[in-house]
């Protein structure tokens, strides 16, 4: 199993509850910001052991590295205003809709630039840009600083939320070696099973992780990607081969430095390999389609293997799944996996094609009344 | 934060350099400094240990205890 990023699972959670924090000052988060601190306290972003620092965030700019060398590419920001927060504060750091109740220690407090921020994350500074604008809301102060999570609400799908220590205790007892890991953020369609059983035969097994949280209008829902992956796992997948886990965290839309992001968490769950498809955590056209390929090569002591996938479609040719380098044909023969068809079809309460989805997971999706974000 | 404490200085023969230089021509590598961080950063990587985890005997039965509840472990 690969070491955590940076050498060592941070584990932030007060063990008793005898002190009274809600004594100190106090400060509201948004929901986003919550599920930071519980990614931060239960090692999903180790080394992190709080939000990102002045010296820290430079380097991650400049080097898309810690001040200590170690690769990280997405600053974990705590944004404030102006007020009487000020460095050496513990501050009672809450959120409703979690139920979070956590403290940090301010040890750095500081204006940024966002501009040259936007430009090193996302590569633009265009408003259009999902990330550029949640940025560009941003207040103008950041705190950085060690976080210790208190406490936080049980919530839904907790049955199908696992930290990095519990999958790897659980990796561990199932005799795994290699896992490979997958994101997602729809449910399951004959391209995506191409794609995980492929790799899944160099591998001891998958860890199946959809990101779960804030969505748009004609996504699917989190409960119709999470009942839909059970339904093709069931029936399509080994059990001792396959786990699903939900991640609780924001997409930030940064193509290439998201896709590192995104391998550091899975290799904190313990995974060896990722998945990376084409225009991985893209929006628009602001990345091209391989960037988070080859972002890769930058990056030697990452200490987590990308599984490159390029385009890949149905072949009528070949009578089944194939990418560029393996089906000779002409693409009239290709019919591509188009997530916006499949939407399209399943909203008229009709079943894909089994060419583009499997009976069974397009049945389970249509036992939601209302499947879609509205 | 200054450029001194970021980056130090570190000699290599003269002929060494030179081949590298030839090597990293046509290359993502601006620099002779970016291939050998490049390089020094993938022997450090290859040289750190796979890790047994430092969980508490406790820890791991507690935790156990919970994917079997959810149903992760028979």
């Amino acid at each position: 199993m690969p070491r955590p990023h940076g050498g060592k699972l941070i584990s932030q959670q007060i063990k008793s509850l005898s002190e009274n924090f809600e004594k100190n000052q106090t400060y509201e988060i948004t929901t986003d910001q919550s599920e930071d601190v519980i990614n931060i306290a239960t090692g999903v972003f180790s080394p992190l052991q709080g939000f990102i620092n002045r010296n820290d965030l430079d380097n991650i700019v400049s080097e898309r590295r810690l001040e200590n060398d170690v690769p990280w590419t997405i600053p974990i920001l705590l944004d404030i205003d102006n007020n009487n927060i000020k460095e050496g504060d513990s501050l009672l750091i809450k959120n409703k809709e979690t139920g979070l109740r956590a403290i940090i220690d301010v040890e750095d407090k500081y204006k940024f630039d966002k501009k040259i921020l936007a430009q090193s994350i996302y590569g633009t500074v265009e408003m259009d840009h999902p990330g550029v604008a949640r940025l560009n809301k941003m207040k103008e102060y950041l705190i950085g600083g060690k976080v210790t999570l208190i406490k936080n609400k049980t919530r839904k799908f907790d049955h199908y939320n696992l930290t990095p220590k519990e999958t790897r205790v659980l990796f561990k007892e199932k005799g795994w070696k290699e896992i490979v890991a997958f994101q997602t953020r729809n449910p399951p369609h004959i391209g995506h099973e191409y794609v995980q059983k492929t790799a899944l035969t160099f591998v001891d097994g998958i860890f199946i992780n959809p990101i779960i949280g804030k969505k748009k209008p004609g996504d699917f829902k989190d409960e119709v990607i999470l009942k839909s992956y059970e339904t093709l796992m069931k029936h399509y997948y080994l059990k001792e081969r396959s786990v699903m886990s939900i991640l609780r965290t924001s997409m930030k839309y940064a193509g290439p430095r998201e896709a590192i992001h995104h391998a550091i968490m899975r290799k904190n769950f313990g995974c060896t390999h990722i998945i990376i498809g084409r225009d991985h955590a893209g929006v628009g056209n602001y990345y091209s389609p391989y960037d988070a390929h080859e972002i890769f090569t930058e990056f030697p002591d990452l200490g987590i293997i990308p599984v490159f996938f390029r385009s890949f479609s149905r072949c009528t040719k070949c009578g089944s799944v194939v990418n560029d380098k393996i089906c000779p044909h002409d693409p009239q023969y290709h019919i591509n996996f188009s997530g916006k068809k499949i939407r399209e079809i399943l909203r008229n309460g009709q079943i894909p094609s089994e060419d583009m989805m499997r009976k069974e997971v397009a049945e389970t999706i249509l036992t939601f009344e209302k499947p879609f974000v509205e | 934060m200054n450029e001194e404490k970021k980056y130090t200085t570190i000699s290599i023969p003269t002929p060494l350099a030179e081949k590298i230089k030839k090597r990293i021509q046509g290359t993502g590598f601006h620099s002779l400094s970016s291939y050998v961080t490049y390089v020094l950063r993938e022997v450090i990587a290859g040289t750190e240990e796979e890790s047994e985890e430092a969980f508490s005997k406790e820890d791991e039965e507690k935790v156990k205890e919970r994917l079997r509840a959810l149903g992760y472990l028979d």
